[in-house]
């Protein structure tokens, strides 16, 4: 899932403090299960919100609703019979949501809510770590599916470097050393000796960042 | 036992503290109640395990929210007392009752800003 975490509320207020009318859009996707985004962020978070306003003497009107998802279309127009009459969106969804907002709703600021932070997965309840940078080309099926660009801290292909101290980085001792994993991880599958001794080329990065804006297009369902 | 508790102090029952939510409270602060305390069961005795030790948590949760929001997060506690420990529902009733009246008004109310401002972890009055 997409993990986010929730902005400061001083940030929140003082990036609303020009509106006394926003809808509060929270998401049920990815944002919901990381406890960020949900129903029960929104309606926590507008309370917040209207409780800081009234101290300063003053109120706002808050609309909440939860859409499906706000990385889609046809959710992110769900709110357009009454979109018009606010002033502003707040988004707690991640930044796809943010944005799909801002474009759908040419006239009406979009802001945002929550720090997007990466595509991870939970550890425990509250806990959620990365695992994946989208870089576009995987490889796990050579590395004991374990990703070097992510669990790297340095996204090295052919690791370890000398940085690695009894299978933690040099960059944070709490940072496990993603390629001590991973030759951990071969070894118990017993595919090192193979794997191991082949030296990865050079990393096409076009298909990660790099390569600027990334596009899908499936001909085979596009209307 | 037949002792009073102060008038101010409005019961609201739940089937155990587990089922308060941060919600509940913050929406107490957002209509301007002075302080909010939840009654549960001793710690280690809740019926259901773990629901006086979840309450506790969001109790601390939205003691930050309410930091961040310039209340002070003393307007709002959790204590813990068994079902057979009348005198000490009254004590704490009272208890809570003179902290409020202490802290004054909820800065909803007055509209007056921040009471609280949060120094480096330490809270501080205006």
């Amino acid at each position: 899932m997409i993990v986010a975490v929730a902005k400061p509320i001083a940030d929140i207020v003082a990036m609303i403090d020009r509106y006394d009318k926003i809808i509060l859009a929270g998401c049920k996707a990815c944002v919901a299960v990381c406890a960020a985004g949900g129903e029960k962020e929104v309606q926590l978070l507008a309370s917040a919100l209207k409780t800081a306003r009234k101290t300063g003497g003053r109120e706002i009107e808050i609309r909440e609703i939860t859409l499906e998802r706000q990385c889609d279309p046809e959710y992110v127009e769900q709110i357009r019979g009454f979109a018009g009459e606010y002033q502003a969106i707040l988004s707690i969804a991640c930044g796809v949501g943010v944005q799909y907002m801002a474009e759908h709703y040419k006239n009406i600021p979009a802001l945002p809510g929550l720090n997007t932070a990466f595509m991870g997965g939970s550890l425990e309840q509250g806990v959620w770590s990365e695992r994946c940078q989208g870089c576009g080309t995987c490889i796990l099926h050579l590395t004991g599916g374990i990703c070097p660009v992510t669990r790297c801290s340095k996204s090295l292909f052919n690791g370890p470097c000398g940085g690695s101290s009894k299978g933690k980085c040099e960059v944070n001792p709490e940072i496990e050393c993603g390629w001590q994993l991973i030759i951990d991880r071969l070894k118990a599958l017993g595919e090192f000796e193979n794997r191991f001794a082949e030296l990865f080329p050079i990393k096409d990065w076009s298909t990660s960042r790099d390569g600027g804006l990334r596009r899908i297009t499936r001909e085979d369902l596009r209307q | 036992m037949r002792r009073s508790y102060p008038a101010n102090v409005k019961l609201i029952r739940v089937p155990c503290t587990g089922r308060v939510d941060e919600v509940h409270f913050l929406k107490a602060f957002e209509q301007g109640i002075d302080g909010v305390y939840v009654a549960g069961c001793l710690e280690g005795e809740c019926h259901f395990l773990r629901g006086n030790l979840r309450a506790k948590k969001r109790v601390g949760h939205v003691k930050r929210i309410l930091t961040a929001l310039g209340i002070n997060p003393e307007r709002l506690q959790m204590y813990n007392l068994s079902a057979a420990m009348g005198g000490r529902f009254v004590e704490i009733a009272q208890e809570m009752t003179e902290k409020v009246r202490a802290l004054g008004p909820s800065p909803v109310k007055t509209g007056q800003g921040r009471e609280f401002i949060e120094e480096q972890g330490e809270g501080k009055k205006r």
